[in-house]
Protein backbone atom coordinates (compact mmCIF):
# COMPACT_ATOMS: atom_id res chain seq x y z
CA UNK A 1 0.00 0.00 0.00
CA UNK A 2 2.78 2.41 0.95
CA UNK A 3 4.62 1.46 -2.21
CA UNK A 4 1.56 2.23 -4.35
CA UNK A 5 1.16 5.64 -2.71
CA UNK A 6 4.86 6.33 -3.13
CA UNK A 7 4.67 5.36 -6.82
CA UNK A 8 1.71 7.70 -7.34
CA UNK A 9 3.38 10.65 -5.58
CA UNK A 10 6.70 10.04 -7.34
CA UNK A 11 5.02 9.78 -10.76
CA UNK A 12 3.08 13.03 -10.28
CA UNK A 13 6.18 14.81 -8.93
CA UNK A 14 8.27 13.78 -11.92
CA UNK A 15 5.56 14.59 -14.50
CA UNK A 16 4.91 18.05 -13.05
CA UNK A 17 8.67 18.61 -12.73
CA UNK A 18 9.07 17.90 -16.44
CA UNK A 19 6.12 20.21 -17.16
CA UNK A 20 7.77 23.07 -15.19
CA UNK A 21 10.86 22.79 -17.38
CA UNK A 22 9.03 22.38 -20.69
CA UNK A 23 5.85 24.50 -20.55
CA UNK A 24 6.31 27.82 -22.29
CA UNK A 25 3.59 29.75 -20.47
CA UNK A 26 4.97 30.85 -17.04
CA UNK A 27 1.54 30.71 -15.40
CA UNK A 28 1.12 27.06 -16.37
CA UNK A 29 4.62 26.29 -15.09
CA UNK A 30 3.84 27.91 -11.72
CA UNK A 31 0.56 25.99 -11.42
CA UNK A 32 2.22 22.65 -12.19
CA UNK A 33 4.84 23.47 -9.54
CA UNK A 34 1.94 24.00 -7.13
CA UNK A 35 0.70 20.46 -7.87
CA UNK A 36 4.25 19.20 -7.32
CA UNK A 37 4.48 20.86 -3.88
CA UNK A 38 1.27 19.17 -2.75
CA UNK A 39 2.57 15.77 -3.79
CA UNK A 40 5.93 16.41 -2.08
CA UNK A 41 3.86 17.05 1.05
CA UNK A 42 2.30 13.63 0.48
CA UNK A 43 5.77 12.10 0.36
CA UNK A 44 6.52 13.74 3.72
CA UNK A 45 3.36 12.21 5.21
CA UNK A 46 4.52 8.80 3.99
CA UNK A 47 7.77 9.41 5.89
CA UNK A 48 5.94 10.25 9.15
CA UNK A 49 6.82 13.95 8.97
CA UNK A 50 3.37 15.48 9.32
CA UNK A 51 4.56 18.85 10.60
CA UNK A 52 6.91 19.30 7.66
CA UNK A 53 4.10 18.31 5.28
CA UNK A 54 1.81 21.00 6.71
CA UNK A 55 4.59 23.59 6.63
CA UNK A 56 5.28 22.60 3.01
CA UNK A 57 1.66 23.27 2.06
CA UNK A 58 1.37 26.48 4.11
CA UNK A 59 4.70 28.09 3.21
CA UNK A 60 5.52 26.70 -0.23
CA UNK A 61 2.09 26.21 -1.77
CA UNK A 62 0.42 28.99 0.19
CA UNK A 63 2.96 31.80 0.36
CA UNK A 64 5.85 31.30 -2.05
CA UNK A 65 3.76 30.10 -5.01
CA UNK A 66 1.27 32.94 -4.55
CA UNK A 67 4.21 35.37 -4.66
CA UNK A 68 5.46 33.78 -7.89
CA UNK A 69 2.01 33.86 -9.45
CA UNK A 70 1.60 37.49 -8.40
CA UNK A 71 4.89 38.49 -10.05
CA UNK A 72 4.11 36.53 -13.23
CA UNK A 73 0.73 38.22 -13.48
CA UNK A 74 2.25 41.64 -12.67
CA UNK A 75 4.87 41.38 -15.41
CA UNK A 76 2.16 40.18 -17.83
CA UNK A 77 4.46 37.89 -19.77
CA UNK A 78 3.19 36.23 -22.86
CA UNK A 79 4.28 32.68 -23.57
CA UNK A 80 4.55 33.46 -27.26
CA UNK A 81 8.26 34.12 -27.58
CA UNK A 82 10.76 31.29 -27.44
CA UNK A 83 10.97 29.93 -23.92
CA UNK A 84 14.16 27.88 -24.19
CA UNK A 85 17.54 29.21 -25.18
CA UNK A 86 19.97 27.80 -27.69
CA UNK A 87 21.84 25.49 -25.33
CA UNK A 88 18.75 23.32 -24.83
CA UNK A 89 20.44 20.10 -25.94
CA UNK A 90 23.69 20.92 -24.17
CA UNK A 91 21.89 21.77 -20.93
CA UNK A 92 19.90 18.55 -20.97
CA UNK A 93 23.10 16.64 -21.68
CA UNK A 94 24.83 18.22 -18.66
CA UNK A 95 21.83 17.47 -16.44
CA UNK A 96 21.56 13.84 -17.52
CA UNK A 97 25.32 13.35 -17.12
CA UNK A 98 25.12 14.73 -13.58
CA UNK A 99 22.25 12.35 -12.84
CA UNK A 100 24.16 9.32 -14.16
CA UNK A 101 27.20 10.27 -12.08
CA UNK A 102 24.99 10.59 -8.99
CA UNK A 103 23.48 7.17 -9.65
CA UNK A 104 26.92 5.58 -10.06
CA UNK A 105 28.12 7.12 -6.78
CA UNK A 106 24.94 6.07 -4.97
CA UNK A 107 25.01 2.49 -6.26
CA UNK A 108 28.51 2.13 -4.84
CA UNK A 109 27.82 3.68 -1.46
CA UNK A 110 26.34 1.53 1.33
CA UNK A 111 23.84 4.26 2.36
CA UNK A 112 24.45 3.53 6.01
CA UNK A 113 24.89 5.72 9.04
CA UNK A 114 24.68 5.61 12.78
CA UNK A 115 21.03 5.36 13.75
CA UNK A 116 19.83 7.94 16.25
CA UNK A 117 17.44 7.56 19.15
CA UNK A 118 14.36 9.16 17.57
CA UNK A 119 12.57 6.04 16.43
CA UNK A 120 9.16 6.19 14.78
CA UNK A 121 7.39 4.95 17.90
CA UNK A 122 9.15 7.47 20.14
CA UNK A 123 8.27 10.38 17.86
CA UNK A 124 4.71 9.12 17.58
CA UNK A 125 4.33 8.97 21.35
CA UNK A 126 5.43 12.59 21.89
CA UNK A 127 4.02 13.97 18.64
CA UNK A 128 5.91 15.01 15.54
CA UNK A 129 5.51 18.76 16.09
CA UNK A 130 6.65 18.58 19.70
CA UNK A 131 9.67 16.45 18.79
CA UNK A 132 10.76 18.95 16.13
CA UNK A 133 10.12 21.87 18.49
CA UNK A 134 12.19 20.35 21.26
CA UNK A 135 15.08 19.74 18.90
CA UNK A 136 14.72 23.18 17.31
CA UNK A 137 14.68 25.13 20.57
CA UNK A 138 17.41 23.20 22.36
CA UNK A 139 20.03 21.77 20.01
CA UNK A 140 19.39 24.10 17.08
CA UNK A 141 18.48 27.32 18.89
CA UNK A 142 21.42 29.31 17.45
CA UNK A 143 20.69 28.33 13.81
CA UNK A 144 17.04 29.14 14.48
CA UNK A 145 17.98 32.68 15.56
CA UNK A 146 20.19 33.04 12.48
CA UNK A 147 17.25 31.95 10.30
CA UNK A 148 15.10 34.69 11.80
CA UNK A 149 17.87 37.21 11.07
CA UNK A 150 18.04 35.97 7.45
CA UNK A 151 14.30 36.51 7.07
CA UNK A 152 14.59 40.04 8.53
CA UNK A 153 17.42 40.91 6.13
CA UNK A 154 15.40 39.51 3.21
CA UNK A 155 12.40 41.64 4.20
CA UNK A 156 14.43 44.86 4.46
CA UNK A 157 16.23 44.04 1.22
CA UNK A 158 12.97 43.50 -0.65
CA UNK A 159 11.61 46.82 0.61
CA UNK A 160 14.78 48.71 -0.39
CA UNK A 161 14.87 47.04 -3.82
CA UNK A 162 11.23 47.54 -4.72
CA UNK A 163 10.82 51.07 -3.40
CA UNK A 164 12.55 52.88 -6.19
CA UNK A 165 15.01 55.52 -5.05
CA UNK A 166 14.30 55.18 -1.32
CA UNK A 167 17.99 55.62 -0.55
CA UNK A 168 18.71 58.18 -3.24
CA UNK A 169 15.99 60.62 -2.13
CA UNK A 170 16.88 60.62 1.55
CA UNK A 171 20.56 61.03 0.76
CA UNK A 172 19.89 63.73 -1.82
CA UNK A 173 18.04 65.89 0.68
CA UNK A 174 20.93 65.91 3.10
CA UNK A 175 23.39 67.24 0.53
CA UNK B 1 7.96 -0.30 3.43
CA UNK B 2 9.60 1.70 0.66
CA UNK B 3 13.39 1.33 0.50
CA UNK B 4 15.48 4.42 1.18
CA UNK B 5 17.08 4.18 -2.27
CA UNK B 6 13.72 4.88 -3.96
CA UNK B 7 13.51 8.24 -2.22
CA UNK B 8 17.09 9.04 -3.18
CA UNK B 9 16.44 8.19 -6.83
CA UNK B 10 13.29 10.35 -6.78
CA UNK B 11 15.13 13.31 -5.31
CA UNK B 12 18.03 12.85 -7.74
CA UNK B 13 15.67 12.95 -10.73
CA UNK B 14 13.98 16.04 -9.29
CA UNK B 15 17.37 17.69 -8.76
CA UNK B 16 18.35 16.84 -12.34
CA UNK B 17 15.14 18.45 -13.63
CA UNK B 18 15.99 21.56 -11.61
CA UNK B 19 19.50 21.73 -13.05
CA UNK B 20 18.17 21.34 -16.59
CA UNK B 21 15.57 24.03 -15.92
CA UNK B 22 18.22 26.49 -14.72
CA UNK B 23 20.39 25.76 -17.76
CA UNK B 24 17.83 25.82 -20.56
CA UNK B 25 15.09 28.32 -19.67
CA UNK B 26 15.22 31.97 -20.71
CA UNK B 27 12.69 33.36 -18.23
CA UNK B 28 14.18 34.32 -14.85
CA UNK B 29 10.98 33.43 -12.97
CA UNK B 30 11.14 29.87 -14.31
CA UNK B 31 14.82 29.69 -13.34
CA UNK B 32 13.86 30.58 -9.76
CA UNK B 33 11.13 27.91 -9.90
CA UNK B 34 13.78 25.38 -10.94
CA UNK B 35 15.88 26.39 -7.93
CA UNK B 36 12.84 25.73 -5.76
CA UNK B 37 12.64 22.27 -7.32
CA UNK B 38 16.28 21.60 -6.38
CA UNK B 39 15.62 22.75 -2.80
CA UNK B 40 12.64 20.39 -2.67
CA UNK B 41 14.81 17.51 -3.85
CA UNK B 42 17.22 18.25 -1.00
CA UNK B 43 14.28 18.39 1.43
CA UNK B 44 13.00 14.97 0.33
CA UNK B 45 16.47 13.58 1.01
CA UNK B 46 16.59 15.24 4.45
CA UNK B 47 13.23 13.82 5.50
CA UNK B 48 13.92 10.36 4.07
CA UNK B 49 17.24 10.06 5.90
CA UNK B 50 15.65 11.47 9.05
CA UNK B 51 13.04 8.71 8.89
CA UNK B 52 15.41 5.86 8.13
CA UNK B 53 18.23 6.85 10.50
CA UNK B 54 15.83 7.70 13.36
CA UNK B 55 17.12 11.22 13.80
CA UNK B 56 14.82 14.24 13.98
CA UNK B 57 17.60 16.66 12.93
CA UNK B 58 16.80 16.08 9.25
CA UNK B 59 13.31 17.47 9.69
CA UNK B 60 14.69 20.47 11.58
CA UNK B 61 16.98 21.21 8.66
CA UNK B 62 14.03 21.15 6.25
CA UNK B 63 12.78 24.05 8.33
CA UNK B 64 15.99 26.02 7.70
CA UNK B 65 15.89 25.21 3.99
CA UNK B 66 12.35 26.59 3.95
CA UNK B 67 13.52 29.82 5.60
CA UNK B 68 16.31 30.19 3.05
CA UNK B 69 13.90 29.45 0.18
CA UNK B 70 11.45 32.07 1.44
CA UNK B 71 14.12 34.78 1.74
CA UNK B 72 15.58 33.78 -1.64
CA UNK B 73 12.25 34.11 -3.39
CA UNK B 74 11.53 37.49 -1.79
CA UNK B 75 14.89 38.98 -2.81
CA UNK B 76 14.84 37.30 -6.22
CA UNK B 77 11.39 38.55 -7.14
CA UNK B 78 12.23 42.07 -5.90
CA UNK B 79 15.31 42.05 -8.13
CA UNK B 80 13.23 40.77 -11.06
CA UNK B 81 10.67 43.56 -10.62
CA UNK B 82 13.40 46.21 -10.36
CA UNK B 83 15.01 44.74 -13.49
CA UNK B 84 11.71 44.76 -15.38
CA UNK B 85 11.11 48.40 -14.39
CA UNK B 86 14.47 49.47 -15.79
CA UNK B 87 14.98 47.17 -18.78
CA UNK B 88 11.50 45.90 -19.69
CA UNK B 89 12.76 42.36 -20.05
CA UNK B 90 13.31 39.38 -17.81
CA UNK B 91 14.96 37.33 -20.49
CA UNK B 92 18.37 36.11 -19.34
CA UNK B 93 19.76 36.20 -22.88
CA UNK B 94 19.20 39.96 -23.07
CA UNK B 95 20.53 40.85 -19.62
CA UNK B 96 24.23 41.53 -20.01
CA UNK B 97 24.79 44.34 -17.50
CA UNK B 98 27.56 42.51 -15.66
CA UNK B 99 29.18 41.06 -18.76
CA UNK B 100 32.93 41.64 -18.81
Amino acid sequence: MTLVLFAYFAAVILITGILVVTLSNPVHAVLSLLVMFFHVAGIYVLLNAEFIAIVQILVYAGAILVLYLFVVMLLNLSGKEKSHNRQFLFGSFVGVTMFIELMIFLSRSPLSGTAGSDTVDKIRSTGNTQAIGESLFTTYLWPFEIASLILLVAMIGAIVLSKNGILRESWGEKK
Amino acid sequence: MVPLSYYIVLSSVLFMLGVIGVLVRRNIVIILLSIEMMLNAANINFVAFSHYLHNIAGQVFVFFVLAVAASEVVIGLAIIIALYKNHHTINVDEINLMKW
